[in-house]
């Protein structure tokens, strides 16, 4: 995917998938693609399931992606990295923070979280690069750097220089939070090189 | 790719800085997704006046006068928000502008914030106004300049029509000077144009005919409605987004790209029809271009293949048009859903949760608030458009009679209450009815992501403003009964509730509690409630809240009793210290003094 890609990033409100988003797309934008980014606002954000759809290319038409043509998936909780499978093909890569939010039926007694759920993607021969986020951005020193742990396990995949990366998250993330945040990157990009 | 000039924005945050390069000196707005960052964008441009009204109707009508004192004016509205701003719209057409005039109304195909998918195009054919429909948000940007000055040209209000997957998507922007020629405001008398009497306003009548004539001649020849050559043998006319899903699709058709959806430009789609074997329209919901093409005369594909509900996209436009092209995919998986919840410490709750212990009909209106029809809670029974909440409940109750005075009770939030629930209550006290309503008051317009509003005490720049007194409102209009509740003490609560449902007489309940995403909530540092584990019965009472902070864990078989709770006990609940936010409402139910609000973090 050296000219043009589509990543799902897919998880519950509250994650950080927004600034996860944006800095990848700030990252490719900077290594001279096109990029449009769709997310839906208001209901839609209300702890439920929240997705963003980022593609990019020489020149990118349509803001949404065509089930099926997924090239990679961000998944920041793990029943939500099999909620849109539709839109994966067997080629797809699907990052997933190994991480289990209980969705109410759940946490309320009427329903059991599904167990091994990742196989429904390993037996597709979708590939799966499992990350515990949470545990790495604690390692790091601040829970709340997970989400560019993710980043930095996504950023092999992508045609964009490392140093890019570098620069954006200097550029959009808040000073006393930057080095912090590299050194999330750095830990989470370790994971997929 | 961005260059030197370039950004990455939002189609809102793109006609933002489109209205502000455009000069716009006043612009009024409601919230409402997706149009609500439009407002939020333009109120931090310097030199730009900006301010949330009560609802759309007042906002256009704020911007039709400052376009007759000159101003180059904005309004902005969500696709329903245009119902209640129609009755202006539809004026504003005979009475023309003064400074361009451009209205924004954000569609919402699919519904993904929307209790219908009205599609607003209809308006401007019914209003008989210019209307553009950009395809991505630079594109957004470029048209509002366009609308401005043939707003100004043609002397008439121009609509700008969005959708979702304009206003949501980010995409490449260019930014450009500033428009410093604004000229300067002042009183202009011209009652022979602007009073709109009946034989002035028929006098209009025509003048709005000659200048559709004009501007359908513009639509002829500007370069908004283009005609991309390529492959003929299936040819494409599209607008909006529906255009990106075409042009990805069947990247080599030949296409009719229309930047303005009315009035159309008759003689180039002949030509267009005439070039190609086979027409397709491709539009989402209505088959509004369709209608009027075929009424050329013209034989078109449309709505025979295309849905007419819902959004496209690519994948649809090449099953509707090219059946055999789309690849096996995988098939969905059955996942527990995980559906939008009020917050965790959410005011709200503790008032639905009452409500679904009394046996009313809850007649419910437009906000977070809706969330209350889901279980756990269930409270809502009916839900149709703002402000409709206080006049159903008074239709019901007039339809059951004297034994239906505590059988009605409606919620509406603070922002929606003043938008139009006021009215609704002034007919109740009015007409006499007994039904009860609830303003549910969390100091904010909560749903679209925290807007203040005429009762919160701040301007939409955030600056102090005069807060509304809702109690003193309600007693004004002839409330006799008005009472105020902590939503967060359930039982007292409850005790209220159940005077105010019995009266024979109107009453109101303003719940104040503040929204707990409100900066100043999000600040302060609460203190978390904790389970008592060894007190839990696992009588489940603060379970039925819906909370998301609280969880059930079912006991295995024997469990019970080797943990010391009794044999026939079934689980046991925990309150998550991190999601916690700090309201008691569990507390305020547990009798078994199993929740204790803990010390400070």
């Amino acid at each position: 995917m050296e000219e043009s890609g589509n990543i799902l990033f897919s998880g519950v409100g509250g994650q950080g998938i927004l600034l996860a988003s944006e800095i990848t797309a700030y990252s490719l934008l900077a290594a001279g693609y096109d990029a449009k980014k769709s997310e839906v606002h208001g209901m839609a954000q209300r702890g439920g399931s929240v997705t963003a759809q980022l593609r990019f290319g020489k020149r990118v038409y349509s803001p949404l992606i065509e089930p099926g043509r997924a090239d990679i998936q961000m998944a920041f909780e793990m029943m939500e990295a099999v909620r849109y499978l539709p839109y994966l093909h067997p080629g797809s890569k699907v990052i997933v923070n190994t991480q289990k939010i209980l969705p109410p039926s759940v946490a309320n007694g009427q329903a059991q979280y599904p167990e091994n759920v990742l196989d429904h993607l390993t037996e597709k021969g979708i590939t799966v690069v499992p990350v515990d986020a949470f545990d790495i951005a604690r390692e790091v020193g601040e829970v709340k750097t997970a989400n560019v742990v993710m980043v930095g396990a996504l950023s092999p995949f992508l045609p964009v220089d490392v140093s890019l990366y570098e620069e954006i998250i200097r550029t959009r993330v808040p000073e006393r939070f930057r080095d912090v945040n590299l050194q999330a990157f750095a830990a989470g990009r370790k994971i997929s090189e | 790719m961005i260059k030197d000039n370039g950004l990455w924005l939002s189609g809102n945050e793109a006609i933002a800085l489109g209205a502000y390069e455009a000069g716009v000196k006043v612009a009024s707005g409601y919230p409402g997704t997706p149009s609500t960052e439009i407002m939020e964008n333009l109120s931090k441009y310097e030199g730009v006046y900006t301010e949330w009204a009560p609802n759309e109707k007042v906002g256009l009508e704020v911007a039709i006068g400052a376009s007759f004192a000159g101003a180059r004016a904005l309004a902005t509205m969500k696709h329903v928000g245009l119902n209640v701003a129609a009755d202006p719209l539809f004026t504003a057409s005979y009475t023309g502008v003064s400074g361009g005039l451009v209205v924004i109304t954000a569609d919402d195909p699919e519904m993904h914030s929307s209790q219908n998918e009205q599609d607003n195009r209809n308006y401007a054919f019914a209003a008989k106004l210019p209307m553009f429909e950009p395809s991505e948000p630079g594109e957004a940007k470029e048209m509002l300049k366009l609308a401005f000055g043939l707003s100004e040209d043609l002397d008439t209000p121009v609509m700008l029509r969005v959708t979702t997957r304009v206003s949501h998507v980010k995409g490449v922007v260019a930014k450009s000077e500033q428009r410093k020629d604004t000229g300067t405001c002042e009183i202009i008398k011209n009652p022979g144009k602007l009073v709109m009497l009946p034989a002035i306003a028929r006098a209009r009548r025509q003048i709005v005919e000659e200048r559709m004539v004009k501007c359908k001649i513009l639509a002829e020849e500007s370069d908004f409605n283009k005609i991309e050559e390529g492959d003929t043998t299936k040819g494409f006319i599209a607008a909006g987004v529906s255009y990106l899903y075409v042009k990805e699709a069947f990247p080599d058709a030949a296409i009719l790209k229309l930047g303005m959806c009315w009035p159309l430009p008759e003689k180039k789609i002949r030509a267009f029809a005439a070039m190609v074997d086979e027409l397709y329209v491709v539009e989402e919901l209505d088959p509004f271009l369709e209608t009027h093409i075929k009424a050329m005369g013209i034989d078109c594909h449309g709505k025979d293949v295309i849905p007419n509900q819902g959004e496209l996209n690519t994948a649809i436009v090449r099953k509707a048009i090219d059946p055999g092209s789309i690849p096996e995919l995988f098939p969905s998986m059955e996942m527990i859903n995980r559906p939008p919840n009020m917050c965790a410490g959410c005011p709200h709750r503790g008032i639905f949760f009452n409500l679904s212990r009394m046996k009313v009909f809850v007649s419910g209106d437009i906000g977070c608030y809706t969330l209350g029809f889901l279980p756990p809670l269930s409270a809502m029974d009916s839900c149709v458009c703002m402000g409709a909440s206080v006049s159903i409940a008074h239709g019901i109750a007039k339809a059951i009679g004297d034994e239906g005075h505590n059988k009605v009770v409606s919620v509406i939030g603070d922002s929606t209450f003043i938008h139009s629930g006021i009215t609704g209550l002034i007919n109740t006290v009015y007409n006499e009815s007994a039904s009860t309503l609830i303003i549910l008051d969390n100091r904010i317009t909560a749903m679209t992501g925290q807007q203040h509003n005429a009762a919160s005490g701040y301007s939409i720049k955030g600056e102090a403003a005069n807060a509304l007194d809702l109690e003193a409102l309600c007693r004004a209009v002839g409330v006799k009964n008005v009472y105020k509740v902590n939503p967060h003490d359930i039982v007292e609560t409850r005790k209220v509730l159940k005077e105010a449902v019995e009266l024979t007489e109107p009453s109101v309940v303003i719940s104040e509690g503040p929204c707990v995403l409100l900066p100043e909530m999000k600040e302060r540092k609460p203190v978390s409630y904790f389970t008592n584990q060894e007190n839990c019965v696992g009588c489940m009472s603060c379970i039925r809240l819906g909370c998301p902070a609280i969880s059930w864990t079912v006991f295995e078989e024997g469990e019970a009793e080797k943990r010391g709770y009794k044999k026939r006990q079934k689980g046991i609940s925990k309150i998550d210290e991190i999601l916690c936010n700090d309201c008691g409402q569990c507390a305020s139910l547990c009798k078994f003094n199993a929740i204790t609000r803990g010390e400070e973090k």
